[in-house]
């Protein structure tokens, strides 16, 4: 049993197998994948429906399509695999201490270690809904796993609260299998999903989309009987006298996704409250020096494609830092103005090359312009004649552009 | 005039189109009247769903027509698997239906899955 390690990867999703393989071709022999599930993959096992890979692959995967070919390419890698092996606990100095059935409590230590984790779901706890608390409320993904890996049904006639992606993805699961979905409930003015999901998983099956509206009541003793929707106004407060009653045996919860940092909190790693993710450079490495970050335990990704490119980059980073070790003259911080929720990364080395800085706005735009200031001097600005919250932005900002910045440059959004 | 939302990009511009000159307003490209044309004379869909697997230590197998089919027989199609049964090992890609509902589409594993050890 090896004690050591180069790189160790927390997780083997898509941005675990992702980093690993590129630590790898950028010169790492020495890697070693823990996985607490019995097979890789994460969570694009359950993602069975396509649309994965229009970026990375340029063709159209389903989620097990997409995890196998990154799993193909492990092999003959000499890349080391644990599944069944559940991290407890990490710590600044990339000691790694995990448990398994099969090697008993493991004590591991690493050069680099990258942490890619994923994130979990919102839960009803955390939106506290009014009502009873029968059988029958759940997340959309473990709605997901019920039917997807377990082959179990859930419900028969189902409201969903939430227009995140993996809820309107299994509004059209649902009715696949002979449910009946009643209503979409999304509490903001806009969803939280991509259109596409919109279109072909509600619209294709005459699912009614609530906007402005939510859950108020949840009635039922053993089983959920059904629910009161109202609608909200500007604060989100329900509106009485909007109440629409819907008979129901499921409420499905596609409320948001955090990502689960309970290790980089243990282990004393500054997380952004914004993102609910490690705080990062340029290069995915968190505040304490050889723990990097990447895919959804970083921020909350729309496109699995996007996970494994930020993960490539995570790769790259921790192999350099295992063979020339920290290295960087200071730093610039990355702050957020008018319209824009929270940057990744939230700091860049002052020696950088081109940095990609990736954000989502707060509210939808049609034509507009970001900008990009370092105190009162206009750096750049991009056009774009669309945004949205559910839709993650992207700018680069090349060498000679960051070289005019001061100690600090902001990231802004506005109407053109 | 019909209207559809494009989703070939996150725009979503509400493309109107004619349904006898098949013109089109409201697209900010041409893939938008493409779209829009597609949806009005031939709606397609990729099924994807799961069947029961045999023998293996999960339990169902996800699958996908290969190719899309058309939008109003999706929901058929989908009700045509209920019940159906493979058997491990099953790889990804692998041909389990031909010309699946009389269409041009085969329906095929999309994750590869070995057999249990003890069946
Ligand atoms: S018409 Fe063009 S710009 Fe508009 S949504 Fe479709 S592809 Fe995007």
């Amino acid at each position: 049993m090896k004690e050591y390690y180069e790189l160790i990867v927390i997780g083997g999703g898509p941005a675990g197998l992702a980093a690993a393989i590129s630590a790898k071709e950028n010169g790492l022999n020495d890697i070693l994948i823990l996985e607490r599930d019995q097979v890789l993959g994460g969570i694009l096992n359950q993602c069975i429906h396509n649309g994965f890979g229009l970026h990375h692959f340029k063709e159209e995967l389903t989620g097990p399509e997409y995890a196998e070919r990154f799993i193909r390419e492990l092999d003959g890698t000499g890349i080391d695999v644990m599944t069944d092996t559940m991290v407890l606990e990490i710590t600044k100095d990339r000691t790694v201490c995990a448990v398994s059935p099969k090697y008993g409590y493991l004590t591991l230590k690493a050069g680099a270690v990258i942490l890619a984790m994923g994130c979990r779901e919102r839960t009803r706890g955390a939106i506290s809904i009014p009502g009873t608390r029968p059988a029958g409320i759940l997340t959309a993904g473990a709605a997901q796993r019920f039917v997807n890996i377990e082959g179990y049904m859930v419900g028969k006639r189902v409201v969903i609260l939430g227009s995140g992606d993996i809820g309107l993805i299994m509004a059209r699961r649902m009715t696949l299998e002979g449910a009946k979905v009643l209503a979409c409930v999304e509490v903001m003015p806009y969803s939280g999903g991509l259109m596409r999901n919109i279109v072909q998983c509600l619209e294709d099956f005459g699912i009614p989309l609530y906007l402005s509206h939510t859950i108020t009541d949840i009635r039922g003793k053993r089983r959920v009987e059904g629910v009161t929707v109202s609608k909200v106004d500007e604060n989100r407060r329900p509106i009485p006298g909007t109440e629409i009653e819907f008979d129901c045996d499921t409420v499905l919860l596609s409320v948001g996704l955090i990502p689960e940092n309970e290790l980089s909190r243990q282990a004393g790693i500054p997380i952004d409250p914004r993102t609910n993710g490690p705080m990062v450079d340029e290069s995915l490495q968190t505040q304490v020096p050889g723990i990097f970050a990447c895919g959804n335990v970083l921020h909350v990704h729309d496109l699995v494609d996007y996970v494994s490119d930020e993960a490539a980059r995570a790769g790259a980073a921790a192999a350099a830092f295992v063979k020339n070790g920290a290295a960087n003259e200071g730093y610039r911080l990355v702050k957020t103005a008018d319209n824009v929720g929270y940057t990744v990364p939230q700091k860049i080395a002052k020696d950088a090359q081109q940095v990609q800085i990736f954000f989502r706005v707060r509210r939808i735009f049609e034509e507009s312009v970001i900008e990009v200031r370092s105190g009162e001097t206009l750096l750049a600005k991009f056009k774009r004649t669309h945004m949205a919250p559910g839709e993650m932005e992207r700018i680069a900002l090349p060498k000679v552009l960051l070289d005019k910045a001061g100690d600090e440059i902001t990231i802004s959004a506005k109407e053109a | 005039m019909k209207q559809f939302v494009c989703i070939r990009c996150p725009r979503g511009c509400r493309v109107q189109i004619d349904e006898t000159t098949l013109e089109t307003t409201g697209n900010s490209c041409p893939r938008g009247a493409e779209y829009a044309k597609d949806e009005l004379t031939n709606p397609t869909r990729t099924l994807t769903s799961t069947v029961i697997v045999e023998n293996a230590v999960i339990r169902r197998c996800p699958v996908k027509t290969d190719r899309p089919i058309p939008k109003p027989i999706v929901e058929d199609a989908a009700k045509a698997l209920d019940g159906m049964k493979i058997e491990a090992p099953v790889r990804t890609g692998q041909i389990l239906v031909e010309h699946f509902m009389g269409t041009e589409a085969n329906l095929v594993a999309t994750r590869t899955i070995g057999k249990r050890e003890d069946a």
